[in-house]
């Protein structure tokens, strides 16, 4: 052997020897240095987790009954990340799919496609990285196909899963108090602590509006999660670990779904009719609340809607319905969202006003068909002149001309169009006390504010506008003179007054002010709670929908306290006279045609009529109520936007949802000894249906 | 030096004694070697069982039937290397034009409508009946007594192959080279060039010849990175292997989940026929290329060592039977062997604990594969035949 082939075979050996030890080296390194990191990837490497989502809680009413429960679906879902993995992007599989489920393969890419601001629906609003539902309720033998030939469907699963059920009892359908559920954003999921309801468990939904958002978290429930051994394939091949999910908490309210069905009915009764006599009747509210704690027992709004078309995936159609004004936008609660001039239902607070100002509640007062108020002349209801009378019959037959000289007074003490630096303004400071200009508080998510105008809004108010009102009063409004020259010039005389001084706080101001009417606005909850103040001796309450949320298995988890009472600045005396005042207009007064032939020996109920101008549409129907008149429990307001007089259309609604609470001769009354339960009720069954 | 009664009449041993006294020269053979490819074919034997009955009795298939095949795959072979053993290996100088030709063949027919993707390369030709050939794997044997033949003749005066021998040797190997290539088979492309530098260097060769071609190497391997030559899957294949994290699910899938049943396995493994990830068949092509994160799973580090060690044991004595061949003929098969041999164990280990990329490679003695069985024994047998005819003063 030469040696040059001798020394390279020694390279060689070396070379070889080198090599191995490399590999020796690096196995040591892999296996006993890092074993632990690698047998840990393992460990998750051959599990899953699968999140087992909880069963949402119950919503009840004050006897127990469901208002929204669970029932179980057969519900089929898509994944995308899995489809996107596919070489042709899960076309094929969508197509076998369509077929499958016999609906057609777009709607199915329609409903699988995220949501943007330029995408309708049907479109994912979720996370894109949780199973997307695009059909419940499927056919088990259907779904039995996909599930036998998951190699044919890869990312498609088939689960039962539990959706929200309205069983409606006693008619009740508080769509708007409930409120809806939908999918979770990325956002939110990404915020939220714990386990997150992702992969094979299907859909992560947040509660959206109403009750179900406001107690979310504690009708949410807490999921659990299965630690499942798979192959590389995904297929599960047994159970390494499993913590059940804890089932979310029923929450139970004070709606009685006997007087909240009764409230639903009358409301569509008395809409219903106020259509057939030509009035639009956009929309109403009926609200019925407890007085001595402000617990809501009824909350009626219309239009309304069908929760139920929540479930699964929303059309386009169905959603612009909800949303859009053609249908009356039925997702706004007229209740807590609707703001409305209250008219003369405004009075108690006008009165409580005029007795602090120094006006005596034994004094006459006149009540001319019309008083002018600077240089404009403001009139009765239809002009009529009811000569001098009390503050008592001034309610109950509803004089404005009283309230004018009121206002007008006031309003010159305070200076008139030069103000003093303080004025004094009685009539907007009780209204506040009286909690209108605010939110009450109510356990319900977006509720309004309403609105009481005063010095400081009229400026922002005249800031605001003063552009469109001084180009206005500069060139008039030509395009309305070609076809009614009187309404432009009017239009050009109001918008030159606006210009120049629309910031002063005007006579007619003050006036309109004091009989609910010009900018005022409140909503019929904060109406509801005025009366109640009234009616409870001056606490002004703040309303409660939730009484308790409950364990599934009857545990209080906690009581909803209602929280305190403010105090009304009125004297008990004043409350008192107003009550009766009330009283008597059922009796005799504005409301004595539609209370005729109330038994009031079974419950005396006082009210007062409003009836809102509204410019360019139909006066706002109002009437407002409270009952029995010596111990009084309830507050009841009804409320029909476009709706005519207080006393054709919203007294009815009223005067039958207390038929509907105390009884008649020929129908058994809801209420038990007069009065609701006071206790918790007990608890249904399941949450689940069978 | 040691002088012995065999000095000089090593030629014609063979030839002048009968039948009998070729089994009596058994007794000459390596034993150590033998009981290495022994151990190593027991082992893989019990790999591939382990890597196939899970999944075969998923599929309702027999459960033992890689096993089986596998068996008669390695009788075959040890039958195959015995042959080989007794025959004459220089005998075979004769037979290497008709071998070289036939290797050749087999890898045009391949590239032919007869030959058969499987994983992404044309590398097979379907026989029927359940059997097919890899003919890359015999084209080695071919390979390593080609070259050395044409390196390995006595020369006057010189210590290496002129240029006209290193020049043939270079276009007589580039030829099945370039063959393989095509299918692609990258792999056993590289196992050419390691076999065809380690047998230019240990035949003499100058170093320039050397050194020039490992540079025209990089150069060539420069402009088919620059010139897109490689397939998609082959440049997947190497970002995986520098980044395995970054895809996952897709191309770092192999090399990742490759780590992770090794790396899980620990000091001393889960146990044969325990191991999860192998179970789980989170390994792709276990059986074959990936046949030693089985051992490392379930085997551990004591096992994958063993292994380890075990290959050395026959690379270690290929390459003392290099060193104490008879001529220079026998020296080139032997290294050429370990060349292949060595390469190959370095591949395969190596891309399944993540310092090589992934290639596919078996490993010698352990994987399953009937072409590569057959091959590796033919190589097991010349080592043992050049050693048979050792020169006899060692």
């Amino acid at each position: 052997m030469n040696p040059r082939t001798h020394f390279r075979l020694v390279v060689l050996y070396v070379l070889v020897g080198a090599l191995l030890l490399v590999l020796i080296g690096r196995l040591w390194t892999l296996q006993v240095l890092e074993g632990q990191h690698y047998r840990d990837i393992a460990a998750q490497n051959r599990t899953r987790d699968i999140v087992v989502p909880a069963v949402r809680g119950m919503i009840l009413d004050d006897r127990g009954r469901p208002l929204v429960r669970n029932t179980s679906a057969l519900v089929v879902s898509v994944d995308r990340t899995t489809l996107s993995r596919q070489d042709d992007g899960g076309e094929a599989v969508l197509k076998r799919l369509a077929s499958v489920l016999g609906i057609g393969q777009d709607e199915i890419t329609k409903r699988i496609r995220l949501c943007a601001p330029d995408i309708k629906r049907p479109c994912w609003p979720g996370s894109p990285y949780q199973p997307i539902p695009v059909e419940d309720h499927v056919d088990p033998r259907r779904a039995l196909q996909i599930m036998e030939r998951q190699e044919d469907f890869p990312g498609v699963t088939a689960q039962v899963q539990a959706v929200r059920d309205y069983p409606e009892p006693e008619g009740a359908k508080p769509a708007q108090v409930l409120g809806y559920l939908q999918p979770v954003t990325q956002e939110e999921l990404d915020k939220r602590t714990g386990l997150k309801v992702t992969g094979y468990s299907g859909v992560d939904l947040v509660g959206r509006a109403g009750l179900e958002a406001q107690y979310d978290a504690a009708l949410r429930g807490e999921p659990g999660f299965r630690k499942v051994l798979v192959d590389s394939q995904g297929r599960v091949t047994g159970t390494a670990e499993e913590k059940a999910p804890v089932p979310g908490n029923h929450l139970v309210t004070s709606i009685d779904a006997g007087v909240q069905g009764a409230a639903e009915k009358a409301l569509k009764g008395a809409i219903d009719a106020a259509r057939k006599a030509g009035r639009p009747a956009d929309s109403g509210a009926a609200v019925v609340m407890d007085v001595r704690n402000g617990r809501m027992v009824a909350m009626a709004s219309h239009p309304t809607y069908d929760p139920a078309i929540w479930t699964g995936g929303i059309s386009q159609e169905q959603y612009e319905a909800l949303l859009g004004k053609k249908k009356g936008e039925p997702l706004i609660s007229r209740v807590t969202q609707g703001q409305f001039a209250p008219g003369s239902t405004f009075k108690i607070s006008s009165v409580s006003a005029a007795v602090r100002d120094g006006a005596s509640l034994k004094g006459i007062y006149p009540c001319p068909g019309s008083y002018n108020v600077g240089n404009r002349a403001f009139s009765n209801f239809e002009g009529q002149a009811l000569g001098p009378m009390t503050l008592h019959t001034a309610l109950v037959k509803s004089c404005d001309t009283i309230f004018y000289r009121f206002a007008y007074q006031e309003w010159q003490r305070d200076g008139g169009m030069k103000p003093k630096k303080n004025p004094s303004d009685p009539m907007v400071k009780m209204a506040r006390e009286y909690g209108f200009g605010s939110r009450t508080g109510i356990d319900l998510p977006s509720e309004s504010d309403g609105r009481i105008p005063d010095r400081g809004w009229k400026r922002n108010f005249w800031e605001a506008t003063k552009e469109a009102n001084c180009k206005g009063a500069k060139e008039g409004y030509p395009q309305v003179a070609k076809t009614d020259p009187a309404r432009a010039a009017y239009l050009k005389a109001i918008a030159t007054e606006n210009c120049t001084e629309g910031y002063v706080w005007r006579p007619g101001d003050a006036a309109n002010f004091s009989v609910g009417q010009g900018d005022v606005l409140v909503t019929p909850l904060q109406l509801a709670r005025a009366y109640a103040a009234v009616a409870n001796g001056g606490r002004l309450v703040v309303p409660r929908l939730g009484v308790a949320v409950v364990r599934p298995d009857g545990t209080v988890v906690r009581g909803i306290q209602e929280p305190p009472a403010e105090k009304l600045p009125v004297d008990s005396k004043v409350l008192k006279y107003i009550r009766n005042a009330l009283a008597d207009v059922p009796k005799e007064g504005t409301a004595a045609g539609a209370f005729s032939g109330f038994d009031t020996k079974t419950v005396e109920v006082g009210g007062k009529t409003g009836t809102a101008e509204v410019y360019g549409k139909e006066d706002t129907s109002w009437f407002a109520s409270f009952g029995p008149v010596k111990e009084p429990r309830f507050a009841v307001v009804a409320m029909v936007s476009q709706g005519g007089t207080g006393a054709s259309t919203a007294a009815p609604i009223v005067r039958q949802i207390w038929e509907a609470m105390y009884g008649t001769k020929d129908r058994k009354p809801i209420l038990r000894n007069g009065g609701l339960p006071s206790e918790l009720p007990p608890l249904p069954g399941t949450g689940t249906a069978p | 030096m040691i002088t012995g009664s065999g000095v000089g009449t090593v030629e014609g041993y063979a030839a002048r004694r009968g039948w009998r006294s070729r089994v009596g020269e058994l007794r000459r053979l390596d034993w150590p070697l033998f009981v290495a490819v022994l151990a190593l074919s027991v082992v893989g034997a019990l790999l591939v069982r382990s890597a196939t009955f899970q999944l075969l009795t998923e599929q309702g298939k027999d459960p033992e039937g890689f096993l089986k095949r596998h068996i008669l795959n390695l009788v075959i072979g040890f039958v195959l290397g015995g042959v080989v053993t007794v025959l004459d290996y220089r005998l075979l100088r004769a037979y290497v034009p008709i071998l070289y030709a036939v290797a050749c063949v087999g890898l045009v027919a391949v590239l032919s409508p007869l030959g058969e993707t499987i994983n992404g390369s044309h590398s097979w030709i379907v026989l029927g009946g359940g059997f097919q050939v890899q003919p890359s794997e015999f084209a080695k044997v071919g390979l390593v007594v080609l070259l050395a033949m044409i390196m390995g003749e006595p020369r006057d005066g010189e210590i290496g192959p002129g240029r006209r021998d290193v020049l043939l040797a270079l276009v007589l190997a580039g030829v099945p080279a370039v063959l393989i290539m095509l299918q692609p088979d990258l792999g056993t492309t590289l196992v050419f060039i390691a076999v065809v530098l380690g047998m230019l260097a240990i035949s003499g060769a100058q170093k320039r010849w050397l050194f020039g071609l490992v540079g025209g190497g990089l150069a060539a391997a420069a402009a088919v990175w620059f010139f897109g030559l490689l397939e998609d899957y082959q440049i997947a294949r190497f970002t995986a292997f520098l980044d395995p994290e970054a895809d996952p699910r897709g191309a770092g899938y192999n090399a990742q989940q490759a780590r992770i049943a090794v790396g899980s396995g620990g000091g001393f493994g889960k146990g044969l026929f325990q191991g999860e990830q192998t179970g789980g068949h989170f390994v792709p092509e276990q059986q074959t290329d990936f046949i030693f994160t089985v051992a490392g799973e379930e085997l551990g580090f004591v096992g994958g060592a063993m292994i380890v060690a075990l290959l050395g044991v026959v690379l270690w004595r290929g390459l003392r039977i290099a060193t104490q061949a008879a001529d220079l003929f026998g020296t080139l098969v032997a290294t050429g062997v370990v060349c292949w041999l060595g390469f190959q164990t370095f591949q395969n280990v190596g891309m399944s604990i993540g310092i090589m990329p992934i290639t596919g490679l078996p490993l010698p003695f352990v994987s399953y594969g009937g072409s590569a069985t057959f091959a590796n024994m033919i190589a097991f047998g010349l080592l043992q035949a050049v050693h048979v005819r050792r020169r006899a003063f060692d």
